[in-house]
């Protein structure tokens, strides 16, 4: 079995974020760019079923600023190659993930694989999450917001079975055809760590394979007008004052409604 | 160009969603505008198509393939439900089936998708439709001036009462073609398993988030919360690294809660957490980052360190 998975940083949401001058994009001088939280969870999926069957992991991105830490970082977990694709101009800024798709659907349609994960969505897809519009441009079967993906099970001849999350934690089960394209919420198990000194070991020994891909001329088909932080049409009242005296004052709003116990 | 505003519409056990709800009263508004009419669209479950009084038309889908939600079959439904009566626009919600259903539609057919939308006007011909990205930081307003075009909208956007309207609305049964060897297939659902408090039942919640950093340091919110009777709820990324049980989580794919207080430490506020917790009488929140989206929703807020903050918490709760 062949497992691909795709890798994008997204800027730190810890950070402060501002608008560029004519509104059109975040500023993106100063931001520390990770890996998608989500696709983490995706790689850690892949290394588990890994782990449990032997499957191949390949990583797979886009040839972002940063994202060779990403790959090199997928590598020294135990992912088996590392691509990036190049040809499509990211230099500049945001790039709407109907663009992303036909670069990795560019790729993958040249490729034999089973499976592809992905995080369920990034901080700034604007155009839609990047797992169903994959799949539907792959015309394969597609599941988003997964939990669980578990190879080799009795119930599913030609394929997985993945188990697909809903409101309120509601869990559904489902035999899943490969290949498919999966969007994963959350692995079964938190992603693992890997130290930075075997990072830097990988680093060192290079291995990022890179491929040409024809920039695709699809788009997302729409226009950011302004992007602009949120006006704050209600602000919660800050409290001031030392830690203690803001202890004070938090106690007193809970003692003052009678729910100190 | 036909005006039509499209809601795919959804159902759980037994019972339309509120969602459906909230997109329907806004469909309604916009095809009043452009003088088109509401569309909802049901797959599965078509009794329940009588529910949907604020729709002109509702077109259904049912049959033994649709009992149950599955990203493919439903796929299929839908596109074959708008088939070519070419609307103006198609809303969903970022539920679960929606995050499967509109990025593939908008492949499919061939339009534009807006995703995590909390606010859609006409201006002219064109939809604008604000995006709430960055984990709630930024908003994006996209001018969409195709003549097609699909939104998934956060819960909660739109008030759901519009939606909710007697009317007999015209219904139109879709007898689905005949189809492939389905590539999703439905097993079995699980529903959660109760956990030792039920955090939906209390008075007073402590919630915390990521902002705590490591397991150990969860025993200085725990601390807290037993020095006031309360119980210690969570964001999703501390369920998911394994630091509290799912049974404690709030949000969107965790619990809805109402407690007569809730205080957090360390969560951020984005859309899928406040959608579990925004409804609280009293919300006090505690973040280093004073442009934490969490303080547009807090009643009372803090930029005061949690580590320095919760010892002190203790100690005059106990006091
Ligand atoms: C389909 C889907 C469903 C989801 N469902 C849910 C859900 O049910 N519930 C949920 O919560 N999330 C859910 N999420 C995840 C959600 O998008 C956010 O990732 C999550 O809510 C963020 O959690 P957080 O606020 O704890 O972490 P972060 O966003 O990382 O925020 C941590 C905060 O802590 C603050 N902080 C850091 N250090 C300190 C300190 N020392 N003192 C005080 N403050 C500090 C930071 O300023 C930051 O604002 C879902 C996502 C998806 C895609
Ligand atoms: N609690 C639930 N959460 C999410 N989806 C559900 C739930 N219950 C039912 N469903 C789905 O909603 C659809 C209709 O279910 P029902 O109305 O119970 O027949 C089916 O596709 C189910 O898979």
């Amino acid at each position: 079995m062949r497992i691909v998975v795709i890798l994008k940083q997204v800027p730190d949401l810890v950070e402060e974020f501002e608008v560029n001058q004519d509104g059109s994009d975040i500023d993106r001088e100063y931001l520390t760019l990770l890996l998608n939280e989500f696709d983490n969870h995706a790689l850690e999926e892949a290394l588990l079923i890994k782990d449990a069957t032997g499957a191949g992991v390949d990583v797979v991105g886009l040839d972002d600023s940063g994202i060779d830490q990403s790959l090199y970082s997928a590598l020294a977990k135990g992912a088996d190659r590392a691509i990036k694709l190049t040809g499509l101009d990211t230099s500049s800024g945001w790039v709407d993930t109907h663009a992303r798709a036909a670069m990795f659907a560019g790729w993958l349609r040249g490729e034999t694989f089973d499976l592809v994960l992905t995080g369920v969505q990034a901080a700034d897809d604007l155009d839609g999450q990047l797992a169903p519009i994959l799949g539907s441009m792959l015309d394969l079967a597609q599941v988003s917001v997964v939990v669980g993906v578990h190879v080799a099970d009795v119930h599913v001849a030609d394929g997985v079975s993945a188990e697909q999350e809903f409101a309120g934690g509601v869990v559904a089960t489902l035999a899943v055809t490969t290949p498919a394209v999966i969007g994963v919420q959350a692995a079964r198990q938190p992603p693992r760590y890997v130290p930075i000194a075997k990072i830097r070991q990988v680093q060192q020994a290079g291995g990022i394979e890179q491929v040409a891909i024809a920039a695709p001329s699809v788009g997302a088909g729409l226009a950011v007008r302004r992007m602009y932080s949120p006006e704050q049409t209600s602000h919660a009242e800050m409290l001031t004052g030392s830690d203690a005296e803001v202890a004070e004052k938090m106690i007193e709003l809970i003692r003052s409604r009678g729910l100190l116990k | 160009m036909v005006n039509d505003v499209v809601v795919i519409a959804e159902h759980a056990g037994g019972a339309l969603t509120d969602t459906t709800f909230e997109l329907l009263g806004k469909a309604r508004q916009l095809a009043d505008d452009w003088g088109g009419q509401a569309i909802a669209v049901l797959v599965g479950d078509a009794a329940l198509a009588t529910q949907l009084g604020a729709a002109g038309l509702v077109v259904t889908v049912d049959g033994p393939g649709f009992v149950e939600y599955t990203s493919d079959s439903y796929l299929d439904a839908v596109m074959a439900a708008i088939g070519d009566r070419a609307p103006r626009l198609v809303m969903l919600s970022t539920t679960t089936a929606g995050l499967d259903l509109a990025g593939a539609m908008s492949v499919r057919w061939d339009a534009p998708l807006v995703s995590s939308v909390v606010a859609v006007v006409a201006e002219g011909d064109a939809v604008v439709a604000t995006s709430q990205i960055y984990g709630g930081k930024i908003m994006a307003e996209c001018v969409i001036t195709a003549d097609r075009a699909l939104v998934a909208v956060i819960a909660g956007s739109f008030p759901s009462g519009a939606g909710h309207r007697d009317g007999a609305p015209d219904v139109e049964a879709l007898v689905p073609s005949a189809q492939g060897a389905a590539r999703v297939v439905f097993r079995s659902r699980a529903e959660p398993a109760a956990g030792d408090v039920d955090i939906t039942a209390v008075d007073v919640l402590v919630a915390v988030g990521r902002g705590i950093g490591s397991k150990d340091d969860i025993e200085l919110v725990q601390e807290f919360a037993e020095a006031i009777g309360a119980p210690v709820a969570a964001s999703r990324p501390v369920v998911d690294a394994g630091w509290l049980p799912k049974t404690r989580q709030v949000g969107k794919s965790g619990l809805k809660v109402k407690p007569r207080a809730y205080i957090m430490f360390g969560i951020s506020g984005a859309p899928e957490h406040l959608e579990g917790m925004r409804d609280a009488e009293l919300i006090i929140a505690c973040n280093t980052d004073a442009k934490a989206p969490i303080f547009d929703v807090a009643h009372y807020g803090t930029t005061v360190d949690l580590f320095d903050l919760l010892p002190e918490l203790t100690e005059k709760a106990g006091g």
